[in-house]
Order: structure tokens, then sequence, then C-alpha cells
């Protein structure tokens, strides 16, 4: 070697590459107040609009009369369907295929509905005009029950599409029912559990919810009348289809839009789906000639934009006396409110819920769902998770226990007996799926002993006894969970969104001085994607992290993507962050081939240069490549150094993980004190373990908030009664624990780096722990199943329930 | 609307303006003097995203009428550090990965500093205590009262030492 040549080691560790903590490079700016959101853009002559909103979950609108709201000092115009309508733009496609509402058109169908828009100076002008609107309803019968959807004397929703017997999904066999969406040997399921030993049977509810980002949806459009541009900076998880969709809608053609995602402050799906306020926003601007701002209240958020979850699953576990599960199934209805808004690819209605057969060797299984129109607020976003793949989670994570009981059997050693065995992939799933890559085995051995599980099942029956004997009145549950998931959405032969297929992208381009700049179709929402999307590009070519530049969300220079949700960015723009820049590499060693007058297979790759092969002293660095490639006239190769990748994933991935859940429950109060939480996450390849294991800390956090009191909750008039987040569980830092974090590797076979993704995974694994707790800690009293969220006064009904009161 | 006049020093400097009776300080700070720092997030006092310094008290700027700061001593985040050299909370949030999104960080940041002035040497259940008001919904707080605790140590070494 060139006694000039650092140590492979140092130069590796110059670059902050795969592997490293590095520090975030967004954090300067975050933590002086620098951020640019969408609610900090200012702009001359900005406009502020703002809804009426329906008090009423259903109801005809009689009138809407604006006269008053118009006379008003500072409102410059108000919108409602009949402005909107000879635009054709009073409805709009949803991302599942349905179609919604953007301003009431003859009726409302959830409180909070978008009625009419009012265009003012500012936002207090705007709410005066919002007071001055009168709407004249009648209300009608609301319908919150999805069971009772079907009933004779239920009330249509949706009379746009009474008639129609076929959905987007295949046929509708009521009004009121969107579509069945069936996957798996329905046959073989039954008749494996008609002749199974054993049988567990239960209906596990995961609960309305919302993902509540702290910034809220906004934006703000401006219609450049001069040069015919369309300019949105916005809250949104995917720009470029926010592009696409705005331009099918808008009929303004797509080179002549422009949509700037900014700083988001955080999304986990909420910012996925397009929303009401973004069309009336982009129609005032063009009305007005002058940009105007939307940025919903919290209340908004939570009444009107979106939700998650909402799903009534029917399942049905059949193991032997041993406890060999031989089948599943699983009949869920999806509360999916008043238009069908799911985010999920095209191909999916009911997202990737047919993972629910888990971490387990399921031979037969079955699932169904059928999706129902009620009078609650559209959406069925991804929150945190990668299209259903949470309420999957929770819907196997619970059988299994339910299970447990039913044999007798510690639920520990249940799953251990199921598992896929590692020599089993790559494996095919009874449900149709091929995971790529697991060891369960060893992460679940690992997690049981790191938590001393022996111990606290002896430690958890000696308090039961003592409570037995009345000397204590405190109970122990140890909460269990073990998940696969499926992220990183996907391969273009069957995913797509509104028919854009689900693959990403990214550009580099090399600088002459041997700095870079990429550019990704995705667009970090907190996960430091400027950080680690360097970090994967320095392993590649070998320029350090700190000299890329990372930038997304501008869809006038980033390449075309998908966007950021269901854990896909690095799996899907990460791989082609990882090709691009393998791209380069290629190139440069063509380069260092000619400036070392060797032929190209005569060199090879050495951390941040090419090395001739046998010769270590000859070497051309990769700064010295790339200024070359500026100034040299290289025969046969174009001058400067740049790459583009899009890449179409071969398969999804399958990050798993198992955790271990400690609560200790006041019976008398129903308080809970997380004790400990053990998290073993397994992410394939781990590009920056300091923000993996920030990862890890939120969706746990947002786990704890779901199964322990976080809910979007209605009375049977359709009210809204956890609108504010007086109501809305958010734990704060007194409620939180401390997580113990750990991990095993097992790189994905198919991604170029090995990586999986891992945002959603703690969210995803993490309800069924806190749930499994709870239930575990009353198991021997006789219960089975609880519904969510298992807030104070729900554990305290259970525990009444169980007679542990009298 | 009549307006009317306010006076206040924000982040040492007096500033005066003319503001609507019924606009919210939050608004005041943001619209008029462009510290966007403080974000909205709630409107209701709960969530903490608005958190400014006011007359040496936390104050969640969301739900104080600008009116209410006559005479007001104020800072935001935009008052502590600077470009050239981050305020050690702001250092040790970085170090320690105390933020994700960056949206509730600068009231995170800002009540932190006023909690490390009522108390310079907190426990961590001070610390969670203190900063109970300030919602996040990234980090799980775990780093974020780490990275508080370590400004703390911080500072009370510089105090030694001096």
């Amino acid at each position: 070697m060139n006694e000039s040549t650092p140590p492979k080691e140092e130069r590796m560790a110059a670059l902050s590459g795969l592997g490293t903590s590095r520090k975030r490079v967004e954090d300067a700016r975050f933590t002086q107040g620098k951020g640019n959101y969408v609610d900090d853009l200012k702009m001359p002559g900005m406009l502020f609009g703002d809804f009426v909103r329906s008090p009423y979950a259903h109801a005809r609108i009689k009138s809407i009369n604006t006269e008053a709201a118009l006379a008003l000092p500072g409102v410059h115009a108000v919108l409602t369907a009949a402005d909107l309508e000879p635009l054709g733009l009073h409805w709009m496609p949803t991302l599942a295929g349905d179609k919604q509402m953007v301003l009431a058109d003859g009726k409302v169908l959830f409180q909070g509905q978008e009625v009419a828009y009012v265009v003012a100076d500012n936002r207090y002008a705007a709410d005066d005009g919002i007071q001055a609107v009168v709407v004249e309803y009648e209300e009608l019968p609301v319908l919150v029950d999805p069971f009772k959807a079907e009933l004779d004397d239920a009330p249509v929703l949706r009379e746009d599409i009474a008639d129609q017997t076929e959905g987007a999904h295949g046929p509708r066999r009521h009004p009121n029912h969107i579509f069945t969406w069936e996957s798996g040997d329905r046959a073989a399921t039954e008749a494996v559990l008609s002749e199974a030993e054993v049988v567990a049977e239960e209906m596990v509810y995961y609960h309305r919810t919302h993902p509540c980002p702290l910034e809220t949806c906004g934006c703000v459009a401006s219609m450049d009348k001069v040069n015919g541009k369309l300019t949105v900076w916005g809250t949104f998880q995917a720009p470029h289809a926010v592009r696409t969709v705005a331009s099918l809608i808008s009929g303004i053609a797509e080179h002549n839009i422009r949509i700037i995602s900014p700083d988001i402050g955080g999304g986990f799906g909420n910012k996925v789906g397009v929303y009401p306020g973004y069309i009336c926003a982009i129609v005032a601007s063009i009305v007005t000639g002058l940009p105007v701002k939307w940025v919903e209240d919290r209340m908004d958020n939570l009444m009107a934009t979106a939700f998650a979850r909402d799903y009534w699953m029917q399942g049905k576990i059949s193991a032997t006396k041993e406890g060999k599960i031989t089948g599943l199934w699983c009949h869920t209805t999806a509360d999916h409110g008043a238009f069908d808004a799911c985010a999920d690819p095209t191909k999916f209605p009911a997202g990737f819920m047919n993972i629910c057969t888990g971490s387990y060797d399921i031979p037969t299984a079955y699932l169904a769902v059928d999706g129902i129109y009620t009078n609650k607020a559209p959406g069925g976003v991804a929150y945190r998770c990668s299209f259903r793949v949470t309420e999957a989670a929770y819907f196997i994570e619970r059988m299994i226990e339910v299970l447990a009981i039913k044999l007798g059997m510690d639920a520990a050693e249940l799953r251990a007996k199921n598992f896929i065995r590692k020599d089993q992939f790559p494996y095919q799933s009874a449900l149709g799926w091929e995971y790529d890559s697991g060891d369960y085995h060893t992460a679940w051995d690992k997690a049981l002993t790191a938590v001393d599980y022996a111990g606290l099942r002896a430690e958890q029956a000696e308090r039961l006894a003592a409570f037995n004997r009345g000397e204590t009145r405190k109970l122990i549950g140890i909460g269990l969970s073990h998940f696969t998931e499926i992220v990183g959405a996907g391969p273009v032969k069957n995913c797509d969104i509104l028919g854009l297929g689900m693959f990403d992208s990214c550009e580099i381009r090399i600088h002459p001085t041997g700095s870079a700049i990429a550019r990704l179709g995705t667009i970090s929402q907190g996960q430091g994607h400027a950080t680690t999307f360097a970090q994967i590009l320095a392993s590649e070519i070998g320029i350090p992290a700190e000299d890329i530049t990372i930038e997304e969300g501008d869809t006038d220079t980033a390449p075309y993507g998908l966007g950021t949700y269901g854990s896909r960015s690095t799996p899907v723009a990460g791989a082609a962050t990882a090709m691009a820049g393998r791209k380069i590499r290629a190139k440069a060693q063509m380069i260092a081939a000619y400036l070392l007058e060797v032929h190209d297979n005569d060199v090879e790759w050495d951390v941040d240069r090419f090395v001739v092969k046998g010769a270590p002293e000859r070497f051309k660095t990769m700064k010295e490549i790339v200024f070359a490639s500026y100034n040299q006239a290289i025969p046969g190769v174009e001058p400067g150094l740049e790459a583009v990748s899009y890449y179409d994933p071969p398969n999804m991935t399958y990050p798993f993980g198992a955790y271990v859940c400690v609560m200790e429950i006041d019976v008398d109060t129903g308080t809970t004190e997380i004790r400990q939480f053990y998290a073993l996450d397994d992410c394939g390849t781990r590009i920056n373990p300091m923000i993996i294991e920030g990862q890890v800390h939120g969706g746990l956090t947002e786990a704890l908030a779901i199964a322990m009191g976080q809910e979007i909750a209605y009375d049977e008039q359709g009210n809204v009664t956890t609108g504010t987040l007086m109501d809305f569980f958010i734990p704060t830092a007194w409620e939180t624990p401390n997580y113990q974090t750990d991990f095993t590797e097992t790189p994905s076979p198919h991604h170029p780096i090995g990586a999986k993704g891992v945002g959603e995974s703690p969210n995803v694994r993490g309800v069924p722990a806190f749930s499994n707790a709870v239930h575990d800690a009353f198991k021997s009293f006789g219960l089975t199943q609880s519904h969510m969220p298992h807030d104070h006064w729900r554990i305290w009904k259970t525990a009444n329930s169980l007679g542990l009161h009298d | 609307m009549e307006k009317t006049h306010l006076k206040m020093t924000v982040n040492s400097k007096e500033v005066e303006l003319l503001v609507e009776p019924r606009q919210l300080l939050i608004h005041v700070l943001r619209e008029e003097l462009n510290l966007t720092g403080p974000h909205i997030g709630c409107e209701s006092s709960h969530c903490g995203a608005c958190t400014i310094d006011m007359n040496g008290m936390s104050v969640k700027s969301c739900t104080v009428f600008a009116a209410q700061a006559q005479d007001a001593e104020i800072t935001t985040i935009e008052g502590l550090g600077s470009p050239d050299g981050l305020h050690v909370l702001q250092e040790m949030f970085k170090e320690h990965h105390g933020l994700q999104c960056g949206y509730c960080t600068p009231g995170m940041i800002t009540r932190a500093h006023r909690l490390l002035q009522e108390n310079s040497n907190p426990t961590e259940e001070e610390v969670r205590f203190g900063i109970s008001g300030n919602l996040c919904r990234c980090t799980g707080y775990q780093n974020i009262v780490k990275a508080i605790l370590a400004a703390a140590a911080k500072m009370n070494e510089v105090k030694e030492s001096a």
C-alpha cells in the first residue's frame, strides 16, 4: 500500500456511511426554529381560505346563503359545490377508486364535512365569513354502526351510487356496501376448521383512530396567470402523485404544475391523501389570481382529514392438541366512513391485511373483508403502517393469545412452536406472499432471555397468589408480540396507486470538486432522509456523507417517485439510491482505468478509490476521478458524472421483531404502568442505528397511545366526541416509559444493501404487545378479549365485569 | 376593527405594532414579526408547539391575546443561540437525537430552557414532569429527556468552572 494511503478503517470512518450513527444534518435548522413548514410561508397578497363545516353527520342541504359573508370586509369569495360544478371539481376521485365530495353536493355525510369555502384576507376574516354563511339543513337518519348498514331500515348514504351494483373492487350487494375482498382458500380453510382438534374463535376490534401529526394538513396554492403555472406548497407525503392527480382532475397540463413539499411536521399517513382543502385552495387561487393558504386546525384535522383502522375482525384459528396451528379464518367488517378514501395500492382494497398469518407457518388460511359506508369521516389511511398491516398484526397476535388460553399452553411456547423456520425462507404464505427472509427463533430466544421470561412468569404467579390472598390490588401482565411486516410497496407488477407504479427513484449529480447532490422521489417527514440517504451513497461512491446534499419534495427538480409512507423509502428509494450510486461507480471505474492506463477489469474498488489489482500503490481516488470526468476528454466516455435510477423492487421486504411489555395494573382504578418494554427489531441492514432507535421509541409511543387511550369516537348521532387534544389521547413525557431496544440483523436478499425499513415496525408490533399485556393480567380470571383502547375506565370495567371488585 | 397599540420586547429587541384586540400572540409573532420558530399544533394549550418565554415563564402563545403581552419581555426559540453557535440545549438535542420532524422542537427547547432556570439540576422524573405540557409525536421523549439532562450537566459544568 502507498504510504500516503490511510488505513481502510480510517477511510471508511471518514465517509460516515452505512452503519454509522451519524448526527442529523436537519437538526441545526430545526433546533433554531428555522425549519420551513407550510404555515411559515408568506407571499405578497396571500389570502387565507377556510371551511364552513357540517354540524350534522347526515343531512340534506336545503340552501346555502353566502350574501352576508360576501358583504363582510376582507372576504373575497365564498365557494360552494355549485361554483365548483362547472369546473367538474365539486367531486374528486379518491385513491381507492371511489369519489368524494369536495364541497357538499346536496347533502352531508359526516360531521365536519366541507360545505363551503370562504376566502379572505387572513384567518380572522375567513372565520368571520364562516360565521356569516347560512346553511339550512334537513336532518336525516344517521348510520354509525357498520353492522346495521345492510338492515332493511338502514338509511341509504351514497345516493349518487345507490343503483350501482358494481364498484371499483367488484360487486356491491347493498347501497351501503362498498366491496368484498377475499384472499386464500375458503373451502379448504373451513374444512380444516371443522375437523380440527382445537378451534379458538374471537371478535377482535381495532378501533378507529387518527395519525394526528403535530403539524396539521395545509397548503399554499399559487396560480401564476402570466405564465400559466400552478405552484402548490403543501404537506404532501407523495408530491409527484399529487401533481399527477391535480393535472388529471384540473385539466392543467402536468408540466405546468409544480408541487413542493417543504418541511413536514410529521405525517404518519395523514398526509398521503388528497383533501378538499387542497382543491379549494387551488380553485380559489385560480379565481382570485392570488396565492391562497389553507391550514386546518386540530379539530378539522381530527374530525375530517382521514382516520385509521376501524376493523372488526371475526377470527377462527385451529390447532392440534399439541399446539400446531392448522388453519386461520378471518372475516373483517371494515368501516370506511362516507367515502372510500383508503390510501391503499389499487389492487388491495383492504391493503395488506392478508399478511395476517404473521410470523407463523399456517398451512391453510382464508380472509374476507367487507367495506361498508357509514356517516363518519372518510380516510382509512395507513397510520404509521404499510396498508392495514397494523390491523393484521393485532388480529393474529390476539388470536395466538386466545388460542394459547384455549390450549392451556404458554403463549411464548405456542409462538415458537409455529414460527416459520429459518430454513423455510423464502416462504410462501397461505395468503399469497413470499416472505423474503427471517430468523424468528433466534430473535425470540434473544428477547425471552433478555427479559428473563421464566422469571417474569414466576413473579406474575406470585403476584397473582398474593392478589388472591388479598395482599395486593395490583396484577402483572406480560404482553408478547412477534410480527412480520410487509413493507416497501412495491413491485410495479402488483402495486400501483391510481395506475402509477410504486417504483421510486434517485438522481445523482457529482460536482467537479468531488461533492454531490442527490434527489429522490420520496419526502422526509422527520425520518432524517437528508442524513441517511447520504450515508447509503457515501458507502456506494466513496464520497463522504457530509459532502452529499439530499434534496426531496420539489416535483420540478426531483425524479418521479411515489413518496414516503408504508415504510417504503428505504426499501424502494434507498434501493434506487444504491443503484444510482453503482452506475456512478461503474463509470468511475472506466475513468480510473483510463487514467491508470490499464483495462477496466484490472482495477478494483477500495472504499473511496479504484486501485490496480495487485498493485495497491497505483490508484485514483474518487475525488481525482470526478475531476477527470469534467476536465479530460476520455475516449468513449461522456463528460460529467451523473446517474439516475428508477427502482422497481422485485419483492416487498419483511422486517420482523420480538417485543415484550411488562405492565402493572391497578385493579381498583384501572390505571396502568409500563414497568419494562423490550423491543427487538430486525430491519435487515442497519443504515443509522441512532435513527433506528429514535424511530422505535417514537413508534412505540404511538402504539402506547393507540392501545391505551387514543380513539376517534362517535356518539349515536354521529357526533365526534374526541375532536380535540383534550379528548384525543397523546401521551406526554410523564406517561411514556423508557424503552429497551435491541436488534438482530437478517438482510433482505433482494435489496441492494439488504435494508428492510423500520419506521413503522414499533407501531405495528407495539399495539399487540401493550394490549396483550392488559389481557394477560386478567387471563386467569377468564378474560379472553376486550376492546381497545385500554384506558383506565375500560380496564376498570373489565375488572368489574370479572367480579374483581366484589 | 379598531387596533390596539402594542409594545413589547422580543428577543431583546423592542417592538411596537398595531394589533386587533382579538389577535392571538402566536399569530402576531409568526405573521407580523416573522418569528416562525414557535408553531401551531392545537390552538387549545395542549400541545405546547407554540411555547414561548414571557416574563420569565413558559407560556403557550396560542391562547394568549397579543394585547395581553403589553410591555412583556418575550423570548422565542430565535432568541436562543445563533447561527454561528447553537445554545447548549440545541446542541444536546442534536447530539442525543432529541428531535425528528422538528415541529415540536422550538417549543420543547424553549420550555426546557425555562425548566433549567427553574431547576438547574433536575432528575429524570422532574424533566419528564417539567416538559409534560409539550407534546412530541415522533421521539417518544426518551432522547429529549436525555438531551435535557445532558444540557443541564453541561451548563452546570460551565458554571462550576467559572
